[in-house]
């Protein structure tokens, strides 16, 4: 296929202010921020962060998404690296009132619209959660006639109870008769805790997610591990591997 | 505000400990090898293998997996940079260079483009100038740090040009299809960059 818009406009970098911050747990922690001329984005993109210091160096990463494309704000959710660069600085320095230039959106693949009807899968591991909650959020804003075309199942896998982010928005977004979620603890669970205690297997993936036959589109989002073993075992269990895409978190500190 | 950075308040940052002048802008060093990729990592039997080169009037040389490790090898040490921003220096690979495949596809009728576009199991493409894959700067890997390429890195084989961001490297390659025009591939018309210097920054379309 041959590009006819030779001519993209770059991606420029813009100061965004920040609204908002509050932690969604120990370690991670959101950003809301206002974006001037922000020109829209999709579930699941992410944009890039620079941080420049005084004497021009500087040092960037990427961050996806938190916040559906019908908000206002773009929202980041960050997990805080004990030995990263720019999250400890986005965890524990960034203030409301401060500025922080990014620039985006980026990323056409790892996205999801809800007007596209058909079962969704969305896995996610840790941080993971981030774009598949834009997603689950995009979702909750339709209205029920296009929702109840495009059911979502979640799985999502965190280390400890207080690891999960998003937990009570989660339980809401599942009150909806077309999102089923469920979420594993790998580390440690509390006594009281009901849901899974063991990494993503391929029973989980039977019992929780979606059965090959109805082709369900899936997402997969989290460290390298639980994304190459989930992805490995939907192949397995009949996906459709073109309909797996893939989102893999590396050491972004 | 376009070029003018924005001094981030308190901002100090983790200076780089590599020599100065090896880390392209914008980029942090890594010791971990990151896996990054858009869908399942595909596992093709090395029995049906092969590796083709092609140009679009029906010319194509191919080889069996077996005939490609039997032509010579060489051992490039290089850093490599991904777009997601992550460098990581002195990478040991093994693998054919592509000079060596394009010159026996030429001996066997294939025509010279100025473009190629690598393709892959799974569907995955990238576009390169021809320029970018030959000279010595591109190699057909199958080998990583003394061992056999594994899967999620790329293989059984991944084409390696570390001069570029790595997504140019494409992994689970399969051949290259020589054309006369650049052809944006998977991520490039997805809004990454056609070329993707990392020393000129060239992550997204529209980057200079």
């Amino acid at each position: 296929m041959i590009r006819e818009d030779a001519a993209a406009p770059r991606l420029e970098w813009r100061v965004a202010r920040v609204v908002d911050v509050f932690d969604e747990t120990p370690r991670a922690r959101t950003l809301v921020l206002d974006v001037p001329q922000w020109p829209g984005h999709r579930a699941g993109q992410h944009v890039d962060v620079r941080l420049v210091a005084a004497d021009g160096y500087q040092a960037q990463r990427s961050y996806s998404i938190a916040s559906p494309p019908e908000d206002a704000h773009v929202s980041l959710t960050v997990e805080r690296l004990g030995d990263g660069e720019v999250s400890p600085y986005l965890c524990d320095v960034l203030r409301p009132g401060d500025g922080v230039e990014v620039r985006g959106p980026i990323g056409g693949y790892f996205v999801w619209d809800v007007s596209r009807p058909g079962p969704v899968l969305l896995v996610g591991g840790g941080s993971g959660i981030v774009p598949l909650m834009a997603m689950l959020r995009h979702r909750a804003r339709a209205i029920a006639a296009v929702r109840e075309h495009a059911p979502v199942r979640l799985l999502y896998s965190a280390r400890t109870l207080a690891d999960i982010i998003y937990g009570d928005e989660i339980a809401r977004l599942a009150d909806d008769p077309g999102v089923r979620a469920a979420i594993t603890l790998t580390r440690e669970a509390d006594p009281t805790w009901s849901g899974y205690r063991r990494r993503v297997d391929r029973a989980m993936l039977e019992e929780a997610g979606w059965p090959a036959a109805d082709a369900p589109l899936a997402f997969v989002c989290g460290p390298t591990p639980l994304v190459e073993s989930v992805a490995t075992l939907l192949v397995e269990l009949g996906f459709d591997p073109a309909r797996i895409k893939t989102e893999r978190f590396g050491p972004t500190g | 505000m376009a070029d003018i950075p924005f001094i981030a308040r308190g901002f100090h940052g983790r200076r780089p400990s590599a020599a100065p002048g090896r880390l392209p802008p914008g980029q942090y060093e890594t010791r971990d090898f990151p896996v990054l990729s858009a869908g399942p990592t595909p596992h093709t039997p090395l029995t049906s293998w092969h590796f083709t080169v092609r140009d679009g009037s029906g010319h194509a040389k191919q080889w069996s997996w077996y005939e490609l490790q039997a032509l010579p090898r060489e051992t490039p040490t290089v850093d490599i940079h991904c777009v997601t921003k992550w460098s990581k220096f002195d990478t040991r690979w093994e693998g054919v260079s592509v000079d060596t495949l394009l010159h026996a596809a030429h001996e066997a009728g294939v025509s010279e483009q100025p473009y190629v576009v690598a393709f892959c199991d799974g569907g995955y493409t990238t576009n390169l100038p021809l320029a970018d894959v030959t000279g010595g700067k591109a190699w057909v890997a199958f080998g990583y740090d003394g061992g056999a390429l594994p899967p999620e890195h790329g293989g059984p084989a991944r084409l390696l040009v570390p001069h570029l961001y790595f997504w140019k490297s494409a992994k689970w390659i399969r051949g290259l299809r020589l054309v006369p025009r650049d052809e944006p591939g998977f991520w490039e018309q997805l809004g990454y960059h056609d070329r993707g210097d990392p020393w000129r920054e060239q992550r997204y379309q529209g980057d200079p």
